[in-house]
């Protein structure tokens, strides 16, 4: 029991029930889940459904940021996806057939593989830092989108294309089972292999494991390709959620959240270990959060420090330092030894 | 690496002189009545803004008699700011600002005056003594609120409505403009704001608002204000999708014009929209015209915005240009 509560994701999880709660309290008709024409339907449902680009771009941020690195152009990237899928898909004959959305759909996440590899490239190749070699592409990204799509907002109507972030299976929104998939092929590929262990190694000491013989920089290269791909099947989420291109607010400031959620969920940003599941609760505390200002009825002037606060509360519940207070203060039995993983301790602007 | 840089800045240096000597020259040189015109757009970050810029670019074509030099500043107050010293230095004829920020402008304005240039603002105001600008060209963005608020009023107001707002950008013109209009012309109707949240004028941020406010207050809306139509049209979806249907389980108020605007009206899921006029450029160039000949002009002029319903929608959308 005493190791279960000391185990990191327990705060994160507790934030999150915590929010529930106070949805449910405040309107009960949070947690009502009713089924429309074989679909569910609720706020949960909705929340599953919406946090599914955010889930995807924070999945290839903990990555990279497990690599002591930092990616933010994944905003930026997702609005070349979507502007990439749209363009094509608008100037097709066939904007509806299955054809066409996979081209699609395919160019535009191909693209964003690329310049995930570019920024790879630089961080590892080159050796730039990578808040500074992400940077780049974070601003010129929403320039090549806007280049795409000649300025205005690229709409379509293409019920496949729709399908991607609107569509239903087996009752759940198809955008779920494109976040499921993404994190059972990632928990997978890097906890059934030695692959995590290896990502680890590079962001706790890069010379360290290279004098052991990991090949830091192929792991540090990929990881910005995983992170770019990740980021254009988002931008292809958020674009099909509205069915337009919006280059000029797809995924604005989702690289902020997602390094929120990724620290929410108890990584470090100082790299080395790092916890899928955490990240995977983060994401839904934030969108979570999301849902409450309108449930709670925030005033949109007092959001951000409604948000802030919260972010504040969880942070500080994780941080072990403040945890070794609250239990002086408490007459409790004396600190127990402490284990060894990184805390967070940082809380981002 | 240093040589290569200081032959980068070399460059530059030479091309400026040369674009500030050809400016001057084509002036100077007085190729008849070619009116040199510097315009100072905000950036590029909406399709009406994209409208806006065009609109310009036709208005002050070569046939109509004018040489525009464009400059987009991203939204970025200093950028912009850099780009009328520049119109200065290259003695344009007149300058058109699109100001990013309301403030900051006296300095350069006064710089502009001296060197007798006249200054016309287009689409938003500045905070500086109006002395230092010739006219200002643009939209009444509370007259838009008032003539939304005023189709609510008549269409609802007499029975018992429920309404929510999309609200724009917190703190931004037209989002406060907007809802001051709207909230005095509904004022003593039996219309009643159950919500209302900031959507930021997106329709990804329109569309998950509305999905909360439709789990919370289910089928008791009536009635929909967007502060404009993409915030409208990403609800639509939201609303479809809870099984309602837009237009008549929901009436739909939204501003702009747009041309997905003015198709959702034209298919009645929207009911009403009050046009944000984007193609300010032929006003402009008239106003341009006229302070260059030394005409009197007014300080103010708005646009023409008119309104829609699902027929004047219908007959106007295979001419909307945006």
């Amino acid at each position: 029991m005493r190791k279960l509560l000391k185990h990191r994701i327990l705060w994160p999880i507790g934030a999150l029930l915590a929010l529930v709660l106070l949805n449910a309290v405040s309107r009960p008709s949070f947690l009502s889940i009713t089924v429309r024409d074989g679909e569910l339907y609720g706020s949960l449902i909705d929340i599953l459904r919406n946090s599914a680009p955010l889930m995807l771009v924070a999945l290839g941020m903990t990555l990279v940021i497990a690599t002591r690195g930092i990616d933010l152009s994944v905003g930026a990237q997702m609005a070349i996806s979507g502007a990439v899928a749209l363009t094509i898909i608008s100037d097709s004959k066939t904007p509806g057939s299955l054809g066409t959305v996979a081209v699609a759909i395919l160019a535009g996440v191909a693209i964003t593989f690329i310049f995930g590899l570019w920024n790879g490239f630089l961080v590892s190749v080159v050796g730039i830092q990578p808040i500074i070699a992400t940077l780049v592409l974070m601003l010129a990204g929403r320039g090549i989108a806007l280049l795409i799509t000649g300025g205005f907002i690229t709409t379509i109507t293409s019920a496949p294309y729709a399908q991607m972030s609107q569509g239903y299976l087996i009752g759940f929104p198809f955008a779920f089972f494109v976040s499921l998939g993404a994190i059972l092929v990632i928990s997978l590929v890097v906890r059934r292999t030695a692959l995590g262990v290896l990502t680890e190694s590079v962001g706790i000491n890069p010379e360290a494991s290279r004098l052991a013989g990991v090949r830091s920089r192929g792991i540090v290269w990929s990881v910005y390709g995983v992170s770019g791909l990740l980021a254009g099947v988002a931008g292809i989420l958020y674009s099909s959620n509205i069915m337009a291109a919006d280059a000029n607010n797809a995924g604005i400031n989702i690289e902020l959240d997602a390094i929120l959620a990724v620290v929410l969920g108890g990584t470090s940003l100082a790299g080395g270990k790092f916890t899928l599941a955490g990240t995977v609760v983060g994401v839904f505390i934030i969108q979570t959060l999301t849902s409450t200002i309108t449930f709670l009825g925030v005033p949109p002037a007092v959001t951000p420090v409604f948000k802030a606060l919260v972010v504040i509360v969880v942070c500080l519940a994780q941080s072990r330092r403040v945890r070794e207070w609250l239990s002086r203060i408490r007459p409790t039995r004396t600190p127990t030894t402490t284990t060894t993983t990184p805390v967070v301790e940082r809380i981002p602007a | 690496m240093k040589k290569f840089l200081v032959g980068i800045a070399v460059a530059s240096a030479v091309a400026l002189a040369l674009t500030g000597c050809s400016g001057s020259g084509s002036t100077a040189g007085g190729s008849a009545k070619v009116i040199t015109v510097g315009f100072a757009q905000t950036g590029s970050e909406s399709g009406w803004r994209a409208a806006n810029t065009q609109s310009m670019k036709d208005a002050f074509s070569t046939e109509n008699g004018f040489k525009l030099i464009f400059n987009a500043a991203d939204n970025k107050p200093e950028n912009q700011i850099a780009a009328v010293h520049s119109f200065i230095n290259q003695g344009v004829d007149a300058i058109v600002i699109a100001a990013v920020v309301t403030t900051g402008w006296d300095d350069v304005l006064k710089e502009a005056k001296d060197a007798n240039i006249p200054v016309i603002l287009e689409d938003r105001t500045i905070d500086a003594d109006p002395s230092l600008y010739a006219s200002w060209i643009g939209d009444d963005f509370k007259q838009e609120g008032v003539t939304a608020g005023a189709w609510a009023a008549k269409t609802l107001g007499t029975t018992a409505t429920s309404m929510v707002v999309l609200e724009g950008t917190t703190g931004s013109a037209p989002a406060i403009d907007r809802a001051t209009g709207f909230g005095s012309a509904i004022k003593g109707t039996q219309i009643k704001t159950l919500d209302s949240q900031t959507g930021n004028f997106t329709r990804a941020d329109g569309k998950t608002v509305m999905e909360g406010f439709l789990q919370k207050y289910g089928k008791s809306i009536n009635l929909l204000f967007a502060q404009n139509d993409d915030m409208g049209l990403g609800a639509l979806d939201a609303i479809k999708s809870a099984g309602l249907t837009p237009g008549k389980d929901i009436q739909i108020v939204a501003i702009d014009g747009t041309k997905d605007g003015l198709t959702a009206l034209s298919q009645g899921d929207f009911n009403y929209v009050v046009e944000c006029n984007p193609l300010l450029g032929e006003q402009v160039a008239t106003v341009v015209k006229d302070v260059i000949a030394g005409k009197k002009v007014d300080k103010a002029y708005t646009a023409k915005d008119g309104a829609f319903d699902k027929d004047q929608a219908t007959a106007a959308l295979p001419t909307r240009k945006y």
